[in-house]
Order: C-alpha cells, then sequence, then structure tokens
C-alpha cells in the first residue's frame, strides 16, 4: 500500500477537526477537534519518517503528544472553571475578551 | 570740513536720543534743547554754505566716508555723506525751515503733555531728512527715505488717542511702504547692473547702460518719488495726514519732506536722461496730480486739507519740470525751495488760526478774521501773493520758469504741457483765493467747540510770529535773489544738467499769460466767495466738486481695488489655513483614527472567529506559497 | 590638549539643568537664581567662542574630536565655523533675556496651592529651557551627523513639556479648554516634528550605507565626507543624492518652518507662554535653516541645485501667505507667529538664492530675527499678563496708560516690519538684494512681503495701542524695572545691529564663501563695470 494514502487519511482527518473547531460550540468538542486535528498532524509526521527513511517525524509526533497531554490538562481545567462559573460550556458564552 | 557735514546729522539724532530715553526729566527744557540742536545744525549749515561758496563752481563738493556699513563680498555699502551744491540747497531749507518750526512749535505745543516726545520726533525727522540728502549712496538715502517715513508715521498719529490720526499715520507708512519698494528694486537693478549704488559709479557710467535696464530704475525711481511726494497714483495718504499737528504738516507734509521725491528724480537725472520713456511717464504723473491736487483743493473746506492738495498741486509742477530732463531740473528744485517757504508759511498761517479758534479747521466757520490776527493776515497773505505767483514775489520767478520749460519741451507735448502748467496757474489762484476769502474776510460764521466756549481769536504768541514774519520774507523775496543774475541756475549748475528748450512762446509772453489766468482765478473765486456771503453748510455743487470733496474718489478706488479683495484674501486663506492645510493633516490623523476604530471591531471575542482568521491566513500563506513554487 | 571650549558651552546649560531642577519644592526663588546663573555663565563662554573665533582662518575652528562608537563610525566631534558661531551667540545671549521675561510665568497662581505644600513646576519651567539651550547649541556645534541627529530629535521632549504644560492662561477657552488647545499644540508639535525627524534618520542611515566604501568605512563626519567628496573617494548616484537631500530637507522645512508644513507654529506659540514662543522661534527653529546650510548645502551640493527652484518658489509662498495670514489673526501671539513664518520664508530664499548676500542675509536674519521676535513676543507677553487676553480686540489706547510698554511694543514691531537703523533691515536688503541678481522675479515677489510686514505690523500696533484707552485697561501698570531690564538691552543690540552690523558680517562672510565654493556657486557679475 503507497504511504500517501496516509497522508490523504491525515488530510481528511485535518478537515474534520477544522470543521469541529469552526462549527461546534461546546467546548469540550472543540477541544476533541483539536485533539483530531494534532492526531492528524501526528500522522503526517510519522509516514513522512516512513517515506524519508529517517526518525526525525517520529521524534517530533512524540514531542506533539507531550505537548497535548499538557495542553489537555490546562485546556480541561479551564473549561471546568468556565462551567463552574456561568453553567455553560458554549464557546460564544465566554467572549470576554474583547475591548 | 568734512568732519562737520556727520556733525550736521549728529546733533538733531542726539536731540532725538536724547529727548527719548532721558525721560521726565527733560520735560521742562526738551523742547528748547531740540530747538537749540536744530539751529545747530542750521548753524553748521551756514558755515558749511559759506565755505562752499569760498571755493570754485567745480570743486564746491566735499564728502566724508564715515565707516563701512554692510561689507559683504561683491557688496559695499558704506554711511558716506557727500555734500554738493545739490545737497547744500536741500541742507538750508530743511535746517533753516526746521529751526524755524521748532521754535513755533513751542508755542504752538505749548499746553500739550507730550510735548517732549513730540520735540523728540521732530529732531528725529531732520536726522533723518538730513541724511536722505546727504547720502551719497541710495542704501543709506534709502534709510534716511524710510527713517523721515517713519518720523512721519510717528508725528502724524501724534495725537494717537484719535482713531482717525491713528489710522492716518498707518495709512501713510503703508502707502509709502509700496514706494519704498519700488526704490528697494531700483537698488537691486542697479546693484545687478553695475556693481554698487553709489551716486558717482552708478551716475557715471549710467549711459553705458542699456535703455530698458534704465527705464526700468528710471520707473521704479519714480514709485519711489510718487509714494513719498504724494503724487497719483499713491497720492491718497497726504490729506489725512492732515490729522497730525500743524508744524508737522508745515515741516514734513509741505516743505521738506514730500519734496523728496523731486530731489530723487532730479539726483538720479543721469539715468532718466538715458530713458526718455521713464521721463515721460514722469511727466505725466507731474501733470496729472498737478491737476489732481488743484481740484481737490478747491473743494475743501477743511484748511489744512485744502492746502494739502495745493502741496499736492505744488509738487506736480515740480514733478513735471524734474520729467522734462536738463531744461527743467534746476527750475523743478527753484521752486522746491521757494514753494517750501510759502508753504510752510500758509501751513503755520493755518496753524495760528486754528490755534486762535479752538482748533477749528472748517473755513466755513471762520470769517472776518483780519482783524483779529492781523499778522497772520499779513503774513499768509505774503504767502498767498507767492503762491499764486503775483509779479516779483516767488512763486512768479519759479513757477514761470516751469511753465517756460514746459513750453520748451517742444511739439505738441510742449503745448499740452505747456496748456496743463497755464490751466494749474488759474486753478492755483482760484483756490488759494478761495482759502484767504473764507478765512480772513467776510461775515464772523464762529460756531462754539464741542465744550461750548466760544472762540477768542486772538494774535499768537511771539514765537509763533516770528517764524512766519521769516518765512514770509522768504516768500517774498527768495524767487527775486535767485533770478538776480540767474544765481540760483549757475549755483546748481555744475552738479544739475542744464540745458534750454526751444519754446515757441517767448519767456515775456509765458509771464503775461500767467498773470492773466492767475487775474481770471482770483476772479472768479472773488465772484464765487467774496461778492456773496458763504453759506454755513455747503451747498451740494456739482458732479466734480462732490467728487473732489471726496478726494476725487482716491480712497473709494483704493477700497475697491486693494482693501476689500486684500481683505477677502485673508479671511479666506486663514480660512484655508485652517480646513485646508491643517485639515489635510488633521483629516490624516482622524483617518488613522477611523481605521483603527474599524480594525478594533475584529476583536470580537469569540474563540471560533479567531480560530476561523487563523485558518484563512494559514490557508492563505500556504496558497502564495504554493503559487510562487509554481511560478 | 586645549581647553574644551564647545563642550563647556553645552555642558554649562545641561549642568544647570540638573541643578535648577534639584532645588527643592519650598525655594523656587532659587531656582530661577540659579536658571539665571547658568544661563549667564553659557552667555559668556558663547562669548569667549565669539572671542576665540578668528573669521580669516579655519573653516571649522576649537574642533574637538574623539571616538564614540566606533562600531558605526559615530565621533563626537565639534567645531564651529561663522555661521555657527553667529547662532550660537544668539541662543547664548538671548535665552538669560527669556529667563528674565518668564520669572513669573511658572509661579503658582493665586490661591492654587496652599503655603508650604510641594511646588515643582517652577524649578521644571527652567530647568526645560536649559535643557533645550543645551541641546539647541549641541546641534549648533556638532559635525558629526549623528551627533547633531541625536540633538536635533531629543529637542523635541523638553520642548513638548514647556509647551503642553506651561500655558500663559490667557486663550479665549475655558480652564479646561486651554488645557485642551495646549495638550493639541504639544501633541501637534511633536508629530510633526517627530515626522520630519524619522524621515531625516532614514536619510542618516541611507548616508551610512552610501558613505559605507569609504577606505576607513562608513563615517558621519561631515569633515571626512567633504573631504572625500572633494577627492573624488566618495560620489554619490544621482538619485541617491536627491533622496538624501529630501530626507534631511523635508525634517529642517518642518522645523524652519517652511508651507506648507508651518501650521504647527501658530499653534505652539499661540498656546505657549511668551517666553517659551521665543524660544521656539528665535532658537530651536533656527536650527532647521542653520541645518539647511551646513548639512543641506554642505552634502549634497547638486541635489541642492536641482531642488532649488522648488524651494524658492515655496519660500516666496512662506513669505506671502504667512504675511496675509499674520493679517487675518486675531490672536497677538498667533499674529507674531505668523510673521515668524513670513521671516522664515526670507531666511530659505537668503539660503537657495546662493549668493555671498543672500546667504549673509539669511545668516544675519537669523540673528536679528531671534531678536527682534524677542523684542515684540515678550513685550506682548507682558501685555498679555496684564490684561489676560490674547486677542487684539480686547485691548486699545494702552499707549495712553503705559507709554514705555506701548513705545518698546512699537520698536520691535518696527524691527519686525525691518525699518532701516534696526539689524532685520540690513539682513532683508541683503536677501533680497541677494535674490534679486541671481532671480529678479523672486526678488520682486518678495517685496510684497516688505509692504505686507508694514500693514500687519501697524494694524496690530493701532489696535492695541492707540485710539481711546479702554476702561479695563485705564489703570495698567506701565513696565515694571525687570520687565525693561529685559527689554532695552534687546532693542540697544537691535539697534547696533542695524547701525553697526561688521561684527557679524566679517565672521559670516568668510563661512558663506566656503558654503558657496562646495555648492560651486559664485556670485553673479554685473553688467557693467562701474567707474569708481
Amino acid at each position: 500500500m503507497s504511504p500517501e494514502n496516509y497522508l490523504h487519511l491525515a488530510a481528511l482527518l485535518f478537515t474534520i477537526g477544522a470543521c469541529g473547531v469552526l462549527l461546534r460550540r461546546n467546548a469540550i468538542v472543540v477541544f476533541m477537534s483539536i485533539e483530531l486535528m494534532l492526531n492528524a498532524a501526528n500522522l503526517a509526521l510519522v509516514t513522512f519518517s516512513r517515506m524519508h527513511g529517517n526518525l526525525d517525524g517520529q521524534i517530533m509526533a512524540f514531542f506533539v503528544m507531550v505537548v497535548a497531554a499538557a495542553e489537555v490538562v490546562v485546556g480541561l481545567a479551564i473549561i471546568v472553571m468556565v462551567y463552574r462559573s456561568r453553567h455553560s460550556a458554549s464557546v460564544d458564552d465566554a467572549s470576554l475578551m474583547k475591548l | 570740513m568734512e568732519s562737520l557735514i556727520g556733525l550736521l546729522v549728529a546733533a538733531p539724532l542726539l536731540g532725538a536720543a536724547l529727548l527719548l530715553v532721558g525721560g521726565r526729566r527733560l520735560d521742562r527744557f526738551g523742547h528748547w534743547l531740540a530747538t537749540g540742536l536744530a539751529a545747530l545744525s542750521f548753524a553748521l549749515a551756514v558755515v558749511l554754505f559759506v565755505d562752499m561758496l569760498g571755493r570754485d563752481g567745480g570743486d564746491r563738493a566735499l564728502s566724508q566716508h564715515l565707516y563701512s556699513w554692510v561689507p559683504v563680498s561683491g557688496f559695499q555699502a558704506d554711511i558716506a555723506f557727500q555734500l554738493d551744491q545739490l545737497s547744500m540747497t536741500f541742507v538750508l531749507l530743511i535746517t533753516s525751515v526746521g529751526t524755524l518750526i521748532h521754535l513755533y512749535s513751542v508755542g504752538y505745543m505749548e499746553h500739550d503733555v507730550r510735548r517732549r516726545r513730540f520735540f523728540a520726533y521732530l529732531n528725529l525727522f531732520l536726522a533723518a531728512m538730513l541724511i536722505l540728502v546727504l547720502a551719497d549712496n541710495y542704501l543709506l538715502l534709502y534709510v534716511g527715505w524710510e527713517g523721515v517715513g517713519l518720523a512721519s508715521f510717528l508725528l502724524i498719529g501724534f495725537w494717537q488717542h484719535k482713531p482717525s490720526a491713528a489710522t492716518a499715520a498707518k495709512k501713510a507708512f503703508v502707502v509709502n511702504r509700496v514706494g519704498d519698494v519700488g526704490l528697494a528694486i531700483a537698488i537691486f537693478l542697479m546693484f545687478s547692473t553695475f556693481g554698487t549704488f553709489a551716486f558717482s559709479p552708478v551716475l557715471s557710467t549710467a549711459e553705458q547702460a542699456s535703455e530698458g535696464t534704465l527705464t526700468a530704475i528710471g520707473l521704479m525711481l519714480l514709485l519711489a518719488a510718487c509714494g513719498k511726494s504724494a503724487q497719483v497714483p499713491l497720492q491718497s495718504w497726504l490729506g489725512d495726514a492732515m490729522e497730525g499737528p500743524t508744524p508737522v504738516s508745515a515741516l514734513i507734509h509741505a516743505a521738506t519732506m514730500v519734496t523728496a521725491g523731486v530731489y530723487l528724480v532730479v539726483r538720479s537725472g543721469a539715468i532718466f536722461d538715458g530713458a526718455p520713456a521713464a521721463q515721460t511717464v514722469v511727466v505725466v504723473v507731474g501733470a496729472v496730480t498737478l491737476l489732481f491736487g488743484a481740484i481737490v483743493g478747491c473743494a475743501k473746506d477743511d484748511i489744512k486739507k485744502a492746502l494739502a492738495g495745493s502741496t499736492m498741486s505744488q509738487i506736480g509742477y515740480m514733478m513735471l519740470a524734474a520729467g522734462l530732463g536738463p531744461i527743467g531740473y534746476v527750475f523743478a528744485i527753484m521752486h522746491l525751495v521757494t514753494h517750501g517757504f510759502f508753504k510752510a508759511g500758509l501751513f503755520l498761517g493755518a496753524g495760528s488760526v486754528m490755534h486762535g479758534m479752538n482748533d477749528e479747521v472748517d473755513m466755513r466757520r471762520y470769517g472776518g478774521l483780519r482783524k483779529y490776527m492781523p499778522v497772520t493776515f499779513v503774513t499768509m497773505g505774503l504767502g498767498y501773493l507767492a503762491i499764486i505767483g503775483f509779479p516779483y514775489l516767488s512763486g512768479f520767478f519759479s513757477k514761470d520758469e516751469i511753465i517756460y520749460a514746459a513750453f520748451g519741451k517742444g511739439g505738441a507735448e510742449g503745448w499740452i504741457l505747456g496748456g496743463v502748467t497755464l490751466l494749474g496757474a488759474a486753478l492755483t489762484a482760484y483756490y488759494m483765493t478761495r482759502i484767504m476769502l473764507m478765512t480772513f474776510f467776510g461775515e464772523k460764521r464762529w460756531v462754539k467747540d464741542a465744550e461750548g466756549n466760544d472762540p477768542h481769536p486772538h494774535e499768537s504768541p511771539l514765537s509763533m510770529t516770528v517764524p512766519m514774519i521769516v518765512l514770509a520774507v522768504g516768500s517774498v523775496g527768495a524767487g527775486f535773489v535767485f533770478n538776480l543774475n540767474h544765481s540760483f541756475v549757475d549755483w546748481l549748475s555744475p552738479v544739475v544738467a542744464t540745458a534750454d528748450g526751444n519754446s515757441p512762446v517767448s519767456h515775456g509772453m509765458v509771464s503775461v499769460l500767467a498773470t492773466v489766468l492767475m487775474l481770471v482765478g482770483v476772479g472768479a473765486a472773488w465772484f464765487q466767495y467774496g461778492r456773496r456771503p458763504i453759506p454755513e453748510v455747503a451747498p451740494t455743487g456739482v458732479w466734480i466738486t462732490r467728487a473732489a470733496r471726496r478726494d476725487l474718489l482716491q480712497d473709494d478706488f483704493n477700497h475697491a481695488a486693494f482693501v476689500t479683495p486684500g481683505s477677502y484674501l485673508t479671511r479666506g486663506l486663514v480660512y484655508v489655513d485652517h480646513k485646508l492645510v491643517d485639515g489635510v493633516v488633521n483629516g490624516t490623523a482622524a483617518g488613522f483614527g477611523g481605521l483603527s476604530g474599524r480594525l478594533r471591531k475584529v476583536q470580537n471575542g469569540f474563540a471560533r472567529s479567531y480560530a476561523a482568521s487563523m485558518f484563512g491566513g494559514a490557508a492563505i500563506l500556504i496558497a502564495v506559497t504554493l503559487l510562487m513554487r509554481a511560478v | 590638549m586645549s581647553f574644551p571650549l564647545l563642550t563647556a558651552t553645552v555642558l554649562a546649560p545641561a549642568i544647570g539643568a540638573v541643578a535648577t531642577a534639584a532645588v527643592p519644592s519650598a525655594r523656587r526663588n532659587l531656582a530661577k537664581w540659579v536658571a539665571l546663573t547658568a544661563s549667564l555663565v553659557t552667555a559668556v563662554l558663547a562669548i569667549l567662542v565669539l572671542i576665540r573665533f578668528e573669521p580669516g582662518g579655519d573653516r571649522y575652528q576649537l574642533t574637538e574630536s574623539h571616538a564614540w562608537i566606533p562600531a558605526f563610525g559615530v565621533r563626537y566631534e565639534l567645531g564651529v565655523d561663522g555661521i555657527a558661531v553667529a547662532l550660537v551667540a544668539l541662543t547664548a545671549v538671548l535665552i538669560p533675556f527669556l529667563i528674565g521675561a518668564g520669572w513669573n510665568d511658572a509661579d503658582p497662581k493665586e490661591g492654587e496651592t496652599p503655603a508650604g505644600k510641594r511646588w515643582r513646576p517652577t524649578q521644571g519651567f527652567f530647568a526645560l529651557i536649559l535643557m533645550v539651550e543645551a541641546m539647541v547649541v549641541m546641534s549648533f556645534v556638532a559635525t558629526d551627523i549623528f551627533l547633531f541627529y541625536i540633538f536635533f530629535e531629543a529637542m523635541l521632549i523638553p520642548m513638548y513639556f514647556l509647551i503642553g504644560g506651561f500655558g500663559d492662561r490667557a486663550g479665549e477657552h475655558s480652564e479646561n479648554g486651554q488645557a485642551k488647545q495646549r495638550t493639541y499644540a504639544a501633541v501637534k508639535f511633536l508629530l510633526y516634528n517627530l515626522a520630519g525627524g524619522l524621515i531625516m534618520l532614514a536619510a542618516v542611515i541611507g548616508l551610512y550605507v552610501a558613505t559605507a566604501d569609504l577606505p576607513g568605512g562608513s563615517t558621519f563626519s561631515l569633515q571626512a565626507i567633504a573631504e572625500a567628496r572633494a577627492s573624488g573617494e566618495l560620489t554619490f548616484a544621482q538619485n541617491t543624492e536627491r533622496f538624501l537631500f529630501l530626507g534631511f530637507f523635508i525634517a529642517f522645512a518642518i522645523k524652519a518652518p517652511l508651507w506648507p508644513v508651518h501650521t504647527w507654529l501658530p499653534n505652539a506659540m499661540g498656546e505657549s507662554t511668551a517666553p517659551v514662543a521665543v524660544l521656539i522661534t528665535a532658537v530651536v527653529d533656527k536650527v532647521g535653516t542653520f541645518a539647511m546650510l551646513r548639512f543641506c548645502l554642505g552634502l549634497f551640493p547638486e541635489a541642492s541645485a536641482w531642488a532649488t527652484p522648488v524651494v524658492i518658489v515655496l519660500a516666496l509662498i512662506s513669505i506671502i501667505y504667512g504675511a496675509l495670514l499674520a493679517l487675518g489673526q486675531r490672536d497677538m501671539k498667533r499674529l507674531i507667529a505668523y510673521a515668524s513664518i513670513s521671516h522664515f520664508g526670507f531666511i530659505i530664499l537668503g539660503i537657495f538664492a546662493m549668493t555671498s548676500q543672500g546667504q549673509t542675509g539669511a545668516t544675519l536674519y537669523m540673528v536679528n530675527h531671534g531678536i527682534a521676535t524677542a523684542a515684540l513676543m515678550l513685550v506682548a507677553g507682558f501685555l498679555i499678563t496684564r490684561r489676560g487676553s490674547r486677542l487684539i480686540a480686547d485691548y486699545g489706547g494702552v499707549q495712553k496708560t503705559a507709554p514705555i510698554l506701548a513705545g518698546t511694543f512699537l520698536i520691535g514691531g518696527l524691527a519686525t516690519l525691518s525699518l532701516p537703523g534696526t539689524g532685520p533691515f540690513v539682513s532683508e536688503f541683503l536677501v533680497l538684494v541677494g535674490t534679486f541678481t541671481r532671480y529678479p522675479v523672486a526678488g520682486i515677489v518678495a517685496c510684497a512681503g516688505i509692504v505686507l510686514a508694514a500693514l500687519y505690523v501697524l494694524i496690530l500696533y493701532q489696535r492695541t495701542m492707540t485710539g481711546p484707552v479702554r476702561p479695563e485697561l485705564s489703570r495698567m501698570p506701565d513696565l515694571r524695572p525687570r520687565e525693561l531690564a529685559v527689554v532695552a538691552p534687546l532693542i540697544a543690540m537691535l539697534i547696533f545691529l542695524g547701525v553697526f552690523p561688521r561684527p557679524l558680517t566679517d565672521i559670516v562672510d568668510p563661512a558663506v564663501q566656503h558654503t558657496l565654493s562646495d555648492v560651486g556657486e559664485s556670485d553673479p557679475e554685473p553688467e557693467l563695470e562701474a567707474r569708481r
């Protein structure tokens, strides 16, 4: 099987994730979509690693996973705090950072 | 001897400085100090004159180089004086009449609290006028030229609390400034043509310059002369200048300063001789002003303004003579000197009348004054006879020579100019007779003044009458002395070009014609003002009288042509500066402000729109990168 | 090594500024005396410079040169030519009078501060004036372009605070409105000059790049560049030179100010106190015209010749436009500001006429205009303080109640309209003659400025000083001794420079010859050789 198909899959997953971020209001779903995009990027990295025959891409993918995990920890905590104070997980309700 | 020239100028200058800086402690004797310094100047002038007479005609000129004023590469301006016969004539006139008028003012200004300043300004005027006539280059002449303008400004506006006086002073200065620009441009032209503006190199090289250049210089000098000498079209300030105290009108606006234009033209004779076109313009200006002034003088009821019209007219004679070239120069100066005497005398007489009549100037409120002011009447009467050209008095000699020279121009021009000057003689006789009749003859038409005081006409004190008597003697005798053995012509001929005209009319014929026309003018005035009582309110009169009362619409013209458009222009420009020039800048600032206001709206706080713009931006970047690679 | 006189002349006011600012708040009178002493010391030093300067000697004298930022070829280089000497002397001599005139301008108003409370603006006012003086003097003596640039720009900071912080409390508006107007004026001043400064910064960097090929590496030294150009080591491409010229010229034209970038001046002069207004127009703006002579002409002669027609036209517009607008003003300080714009037109006209008379005249004009405007503006300031209004219509008949004030005002005005016998006449005449010999039409057009000057000065005098006394003014006191002590020497200087300008022309003329040879111009010959 040609490794290019993995790239197609990665592009598809990234697009789905991007649409999720742009279209959904629920913060949790937006968060999951971001994870999807990150993982699509990981998939692409690993595929390139395979195609070029070196490990750079795989190492990069590990970094991404670590950063994604850290992000989830902070992000979920914020979402929980926002939900507690406003009783809503909608990202549109939290539009406080404007002039 | 040369070193005395500087002293001549320094004495009144010192007086002005002392009186202005000295303050109140000089109030008690300041006027005598000023008069003494003026007299000292006169004494020095006499010493120099006697010394000058002791030498031959050819080497009478003295010069004194004081110091190099503005030395810049290629440009040399010196403070240097030159005293030749022409300057000497003026110096004697200025210092003698000046001293007399200082003396007169001691009496005239006795009750004015600011008398010290008045004398300071008078001294300043004397100094500036002496610089004007003694300068050996045009730039120093310019200094004197503007200096007398300043003194004239200060003295016309001496009674500053009167808005009319302040306005008249400003008007005089500004109109004169227009003329001064002419002098400045003439100096620029001389500098770029000859590389210098000292009299002797410029005038001796003038014949080599092209006629176009000389015409340009000549016309610019004429503009200057028009401003200073109140010639058409810059005549409008002189009538208003009568707001000043009467001694000022006598000294500055009759005898000396206003004749400076004639001096300038005569002094620059070598330039005008090479520029016939400019000479023609000078003659035309002189002829037009001659009639203009005379017509205005015929209609005015204000005694000083009538005399001012007369001054304009007489200077028109001089200017006309100066424009005739070598056949007229000497007679222009001769008339200038005799006019200096009789016009100063007439003004002092008018001042004496006003002094006795609570400062009333309207001749319709005089009448019958000859019994109350005998000295004034006699001295003014002699001045009157002199100015109208009564045979064997001063005006007879000097004016007839000008009329004769005008005919001497030859051809049609000669006839026209001769005719104009003769007509002027008749008008002179008319308006002067009118003044005399309205003031000294007829019934009393006196009225109470503003405070309700009846006028008590009385003869003026000695300090006022003595100068009047001296000037009256000068008015009577000067012409005769000047004409004795052609003494005046011989005196000036080494420095001023002379020539004989070819008049179609004989000299005797001119005298007869002028005398007849003079009698016609006197008769007409007597017919109108002597034979029947004078109405207290001026009759409406025909259109020319009405126009002449308004100075032949000079101010209406200036307002319509300059003042009104000028004020619209300034107001428009203030608007433009605020709205357009500043507006562009403020507009730019407002534009940036507005733009940032718009851009601020993009920060709407919605996380998803931020994400969308991120995606959009990334997509554009990728697209651009791909496109670049494709190209 | 000889005593660094120029550095001392710069340091004296700088140290004075620090000392003045350090005076404790309770003793503000001491601050005034400290400031006055510092300015007098500076004046003495400047006069020493004037004495030590030999007119016939080298072009730049009293030079000092030290490496400063070697990596960029920036040096601490000072030196004066005749033009700079004249302007340093003007600056240093004027400042003590400004301090004397503004003696009470920064005092607390009646009831503004309870006794014993902290009041620091007085210290600030005088310290800022001294700071401006130090920077202006530095701009005059710096012969390193980068050094000049720094001080040219840094001057804006103290000026901004002087304009925005200290008003004459006599505007048309309410207290609050006046503060707003002042802020507007200060910001406008800052923005205009910053914009010019930025363009100049680009040109300075451009110059750095353009001189990179020199054997010694890039340099900002005026003398090094001039030598390199003379020896042919350094040549600019035509376009490079023109762009660099424009960069410098625009900055100086804004500072000068030249039409159409003049509108900041009336605001700044109108809103600030009279001494600060004089500081702006008589001292700070002179840096602009001075720098045109020294940098634009000295560094970019060909571009200068290329730009001359446009600059001449702009100068003529400034002359007439400024004068006409002065006629239309209701506020006497703005009137004087517009008159200054007209006069700066004359100065720039003289500089770009490229003749000895024109440029000597322009330099003299800078000095004379400084003194004349100071005399007129300071007396106007005294008048405004008495009546609390800047509007001409609020005055009338002052000469009756305060004759000495009116007299000095008239003399200042007459000097402003260039009456012979006062300094400005000599300079104006030289400028016009110099312009006429090369551009006759421009010379004649500029003459219109002479007539208009008479109009606006005399109308101002007539409306304020003559006529019946207005009742509000009937008890107006005449000039006080302090005020007379400020104005009388200025008037004496004006008359001295009008009667005997040689001390100045002797110094300036040789410097102008150097500048003209930089540009490669010589005076037009007269058509005829006049017989002497």
